[in-house]
């Protein structure tokens, strides 16, 4: 049997953990209550709030900025257009902590974006260590990936289509809404649906930007090291995990196509 | 289309790429400049790369030991596998993939916490590096399987295996003879996705290191907390200079495969998920 060795590999080291993981989770102060503190307490909901809030304006953002640049990759083959798209693809395996790293290179304490505003003469302008440094990681993570599957989508449109819209008299922005968009829908959705679970679940880009944002990913961090509240972190941990994995099979009835699994 | 649109969209893909690429050029000159804070007048230095490489060069070492052996392990586990999938169309079958796709979508943090509560106590096992690679052979499987599977839905692989059978071929026969040789591409994009991963993998990682078992992006972000930014710069440069040609192999592959066959799914490959 040629499934065996991952079989086995697979459960042994990755469905008994998580069972091991969701009985850790009921196992301290709070019992199985523990898993209701995420809605109940009052410091892990404002965290699970600000997780959300930063992923969901991560995917609105990625998603435009994709969208302009990858269908416009793909219809117009300029010289240089290949390069561009190398370009813009490079960061795809970039992991967070280096993400994190390219943020405080533009909006650290010694950052280009705080050093150009303060030669225009305004203060210096610094937002690395915050949620919307966190923000401008994700965005910077999420366009390599989100391109790629826009430009794939946007290969597929059909041309004549567009060419029917116009001639019937309608507008580009008319065309764009009509007709570009429902066709690229589900690759919107595909791509977005990773964005927002790799938003949510991301840990190496906020843990290198700054101890202090309180998305969920650095609480459980917290917890887990700091309070040593292992119960605490896993029952929170496993909520992450069940949220993250819901985006996806959400996104994957809804494109209606295979959405890559994502984290 | 207008020209002014043209324009307009042309600038604004050009300011997103350098969003992406500035400050990659920004980390590399840091790296390589005496002094960040006075700037390039200050002169150019490899005293920063020298420093890390005297430092942390074993980080590095122990990063490209566990992606081989995570490659090796991923291999092993993930090409049969993806052999065994792609001939049982069942629903089972379907279920079992998605079950193995679930390490990428659940996050990191979560893995590793449920290693660490079902394998903490074993103490030789815990701080050695196998338990690292255990985490990373998780992390990375889906993607060797992904890639294989979808060389092997792309070809008519029943054909194939029922002229080797007629001819007397068993199912080992087939596998070494057959279907190995013929998702040779899909093997190789796996790979490199592999090992791309594990490399940068940090996730999983910064929970189930040890002081002695350091990787390359832990490393990275002790620097980044506590060294100068001239010396997570250079410690940066090092990553850079082991993950871009890998990067840059990825597209190479991509490329024509596009053209020639499998056209929808080597695209789902890329985005298939990578963790900050």
């Amino acid at each position: 049997m040629f499934l065996l060795p991952a079989a086995i590999f697979f459960i042994a080291f990755f469905i008994l953990p998580m069972g091991r993981l969701f009985i850790v989770g009921g196992s301290g102060s709070r019992g199985w209550s523990a898993y209701a503190a995420i809605l109940t307490d009052a410091v892990y909901f404002n965290a699970l709030l600000a997780t959300l809030g930063v992923a969901a304006a991560t995917t609105v953002t990625t998603l435009l900025v994709s969208g302009v640049a990858g269908v416009f990759l793909q219809r117009h083959p300029f010289p240089g257009n290949r390069l561009l798209v190398s370009l813009l693809t490079l960061p795809l395996a970039f992991p967070g902590v280096v993400i994190g790293f390219m943020v405080i290179m533009l909006a650290g304490r010694q950052g280009l974006i705080g050093t150009l505003t303060q030669a225009l003469g305004g203060d210096r302008l610094v937002f690395a260590y915050s949620l919307a440094g966190l923000f401008m990681g994700y965005v910077y993570f999420s366009i390599p990936r989100t391109l790629l599957t826009i430009m794939a989508a946007a290969e597929k449109l059909d041309p004549r289509l567009e060419e029917a819209a116009r001639s019937l008299g309608a507008s580009t922005w008319r065309v764009v809404r009509d007709v570009i968009l429902p066709g690229l829908k589900p690759a919107l959705i595909s791509s977005g649906a990773i964005c927002f679970a790799t938003a949510v679940g991301a840990f190496g880009t906020a843990f290198t930007l700054a101890t202090r944002i309180d998305v969920l990913p650095m609480v459980i961090y917290t917890e887990f090291t700091l309070s040593a509240n292992i119960a605490m972190a896993a029952a929170l941990s496993f909520v992450l995990g069940a949220v993250t994995w819901l985006v996806l099979a959400l996104a994957r009835s809804a494109a209606g196509s295979t959405v890559a699994a994502a984290g | 289309m207008p020209p002014l649109i043209f324009s307009l969209q042309l600038a604004f893909t050009l300011a997103v790429c350098a969003f992406l690429i500035v400050p990659v050029v920004l980390s590399v000159l840091a790296g390589l400049t005496v002094n960040y804070f006075v700037g390039l007048e200050s002169g150019l230095t490899l005293k920063w790369v020298i420093e890390v490489w005297n430092g942390y060069r074993d980080t590095l070492f122990r990063s490209v030991g566990i992606a081989l052996a995570c490659l090796a392990l991923t291999l092993v586990l993930g090409v049969p596998a993806a052999y065994a999938l792609a001939r049982a169309k069942s629903r089972l079958g379907r279920a079992f993939e998605e079950l193995l796709m679930l390490p990428v979508a659940v996050p990191g943090l979560a893995t590793a916490l449920a290693l660490i509560a079902s394998y903490g106590a074993l103490s030789g096992f815990r701080t050695s590096w196998a338990f690292i690679l255990v985490g990373h052979a998780l992390f990375t499987l889906p993607f060797m399987l992904r890639a294989v599977l979808a060389v092997l839905s792309a070809i008519d692989l029943k054909t194939l295996e029922e002229g080797a059978a007629s001819l007397g071929a068993g199912p080992w026969q087939r596998f070494v003879h057959i279907v190995l040789p013929n998702c040779r591409d899909g093997i190789l994009a796996g790979s490199l996705m592999v090992l791309t991963l594990s490399m940068g993998e940090f996730n999983l990682t910064w929970l189930l290191h040890t002081p002695l078992t350091k990787t390359l992006p832990v490393g990275l972000a002790d620097a980044y907390a506590s060294l100068r930014l001239e010396v997570g710069s250079a410690y940066t440069l090092l990553f850079f200079l082991m993950i871009v040609p890998l990067l840059l192999a990825m597209q190479a592959l991509a490329r024509p495969r596009r053209r020639r066959f499998i056209p929808a799914d080597d695209t789902d490959l890329a985005p298939l998920a990578l963790k900050p």
